[in-house]
């Protein structure tokens, strides 16, 4: 696969924060890259420079070998993590709108159809909902029919079936053949639709895999979970070096039998008990130490 | 590219006119002022009476005895030349030189009538008497002199505020930026921009304009086309006003605060309300740097005195050079977020 974006020692400082610190990658045509991180990790500032709407203080991003021009804006498509439309417009109109500043756009039939719009077509925009807002701003990212599509954590907010269906929706998207870079905090969406992930910190790129090399390098083990109460910590951390959060006891294992074995003679109820491989969350927490949504 | 600037001239013009309460504000607030003006000047004055006396007026005689009649406003004028103006607009009654023992009075005036007999009685006996030189000229009333004034101003909020306020909201939101992430440029959003809004200040106030001509009868003696042209320039030149201070703020309240410091010293010191004459010579000097000075100004010449293009040539290069700056300024500090 021919590289599309070649990010190079991106860095972006605002006053004496650094924001983004020496970030470089290459994304693959057809691919889905996905940047993961906490709140504050630099994601946003990464892919909106990419995106060319923040001018980096340092390093190169080049869109098929070139800097981006005019060329890139029209087969960029690009879906901000917020977006405010016009007041007292139509969601045709905006649909209107955005048709009309690309050569080459979408019917906008074609895309109410898809995006299951058509109902709201004469609707001010102020009056969708969470789910209908987000497909509109997805209708308008996707109107120039774009070879490279941008995604700011879409699914924030999102009720679950909402998000599974944006999620359809990207992998269609992605089967057509486009290139689309990602941002999200949620690791199962990273999981379910990137071909490759970076993990972002403090402004850096601290892990950059494909989802599952990534989990293998890192971890041959996996977690047993317990109910909070049903062990005490002063067992759970003396005998199993487990883990305390969301009311759970975590105990990372590389021998289930043994652990269970070892639990039955603490008398440790385990009506409880789940055993779980290990997933980019904790993939998360061991290279930071810190929870991702903490 | 002009497809995009269709596009955005479009949406602009949809949001202004759909937003019902800052439309009908738009067509009422000068309605409401046009009003209150036609009304509120018209009231009598208790000094019935006013004459233009230029020089002193003598002591003794019969100068002197109609000097001194009651509910009469005698005031004085350097020269005739400007007295005269104000009696062809019926803004004086008369104007006497006792020097000469000449006055002047406006064949159309009532008031002119009786003031003349009062000044001819005062000489009644006197060896000599006064000599009439007549005049001509219909009224000009407060109402005729502050119009052009309202609709500048109407101009003024529609087009600082209308462009200013609309595009820091537009960025404060996110607007501009998901605007910025399309092939549209700055310049290409800017033109629709100053299109929108020049094209609805141009629907309101004519509006305005031909509303106001059927409730209250003002004076209009110039072309409608110049009258048009100066408007126009006046409008793009607010408008230019309104980009450069829009062109990085991100926050509405210091947006207001600037556009309330460009637009209230135009409220009061471009002429609109008040005539300037007489002020403080750094005043007038000062109302001259303001671009509504010179819409009022040259709306008045046309709509009062029926100037024509070339007399109000030096308002409309004013107008046209600085708006041409301030664009270019506008553009050259313009930021999307």
């Amino acid at each position: 696969m021919s590289v599309i974006l070649q990010v190079a020692n991106l860095v972006k400082r605002f006053g004496s924060l650094t924001a983004v610190d020496g970030v470089s990658f290459d994304i693959h045509e057809g691919s889905c890259f996905g940047l993961l991180g906490p709140n504050g990790a630099g994601k946003t500032t990464t892919i909106e420079m990419m995106e060319g709407i923040k001018l980096p203080d340092e390093g190169s991003i080049l869109y098929r070998g070139q800097p981006l021009d005019r060329d890139f804006r029209n087969q960029a498509g690009i879906m901000f993590q917020s977006t405010a439309l016009q007041d007292f417009v139509t969601v045709r109109e905006i649909l209107l709108q955005f048709s009309r500043f690309y050569p080459d756009s979408y019917p906008i039939d074609e895309l109410a159809d898809r995006f299951a719009l058509h109902e709201f077509l004469g609707q001010d925009t102020r009056r969708l909902s969470g789910g209908q807002k987000q497909r509109l701003l997805l209708a308008i990212a996707l109107i120039n029919r774009p070879k490279i599509l941008f995604l700011d954590e879409p699914t924030t907010g999102l009720d679950p079936q909402s998000r599974r269906n944006l999620w359809h929706e990207v992998q269609r998207v992605k089967e057509q053949g486009a290139t689309i870079l990602l941002t999200t905090h949620y690791m199962e969406e990273a999981y379910e639709l990137c071909d490759e992930i970076a993990i972002m910190d403090h402004g850096r790129v601290i892990a950059h895999d494909k989802p599952d090399a990534l989990l293998a390098a890192h971890f041959n083990d996996v977690v047993v979970q317990l109910r909070q109460s049903d062990i005490p910590p002063e067992i759970g951390e003396a005998e199993f070096e487990a883990t305390y959060r969301n009311n759970a006891a975590h105990i990372v294992t590389g021998d289930v039998n043994a652990t269970i074995e070892q639990l039955l003679r603490h008398d440790i109820p385990l009506d409880h008990l789940r055993i779980r491989a290990r997933n980019l969350e904790d993939l998360f927490l061991e290279l930071t130490g810190r929870e991702l949504r903490a | 590219m002009w497809n995009r600037i269709y596009a955005l001239f479009v949406a602009r013009n949809l949001e202004f006119f759909r937003d019902r309460s800052s439309l009908g504000w738009n067509l009422l607030f000068p309605i409401l002022v046009i009003f209150v003006f036609a009304y509120a000047f018209n009231e009598d004055n208790p000094e019935k009476y006013k004459v233009g006396v230029v020089g002193e007026l003598p002591t003794e005689g019969p100068a002197a005895g109609f000097g001194a009649t009651r509910f009469v406003n005698f005031i004085d004028f350097e020269d005739v030349e400007v007295g005269r103006v104000k009696v062809e607009r019926h803004q004086v009654d008369l104007l006497f030189e006792p020097g000469t023992r000449r006055y002047w009075i406006n064949r159309s005036s009532p008031n002119g009538y009786i003031v003349e007999k009062l000044l001819i009685a005062a000489y009644s006996g006197a060896d000599e008497s006064p000599a009439q030189n007549l005049v001509e000229g219909d009224e000009i009333r407060y109402i005729d002199w502050v119009i052009p004034g309202v609709i500048s101003m109407n101009i003024m909020w529609g087009a600082l505020f209308g462009i200013g306020y609309v595009i820091v909201r537009y960025r404060k939101f996110g607007i501009l930026k998901r605007i910025s992430a399309t092939p549209v440029t700055a310049m290409e959003f800017l033109c629709a921009q100053i299109l929108s809004r020049l094209w609805v200040l141009l629907v309101v106030n004519l509006i305005i304009y031909f509303g106001m001509d059927l409730f209250v009868d003002f004076r209009m003696h110039g072309s409608y086309f110049s009258l048009l042209l100066v408007f126009l320039l006046g409008c793009i030149n607010l408008i230019c006003c309104g980009l450069v201070v829009a062109a990085r703020i991100s926050s509405e309240e210091v947006a207001n605060g600037v556009l309330n410091l460009f637009s209230w010293p135009m409220m009061f010191l471009s002429g609109i309300w008040f005539s300037l004459e007489g002020a403080h010579p750094w005043m007038q000097n000062f109302a001259q740097l303001l671009p509504l000075t010179h819409v009022t100004d040259a709306a008045r010449e046309i709509m009062i005195d029926g100037a024509g293009i070339l007399q109000i040539a030096d308002h409309l290069l004013i107008l046209g050079i600085s708006s041409l700056v301030l664009l270019v300024i506008g553009a050259r500090i313009f930021r999307w977020e």
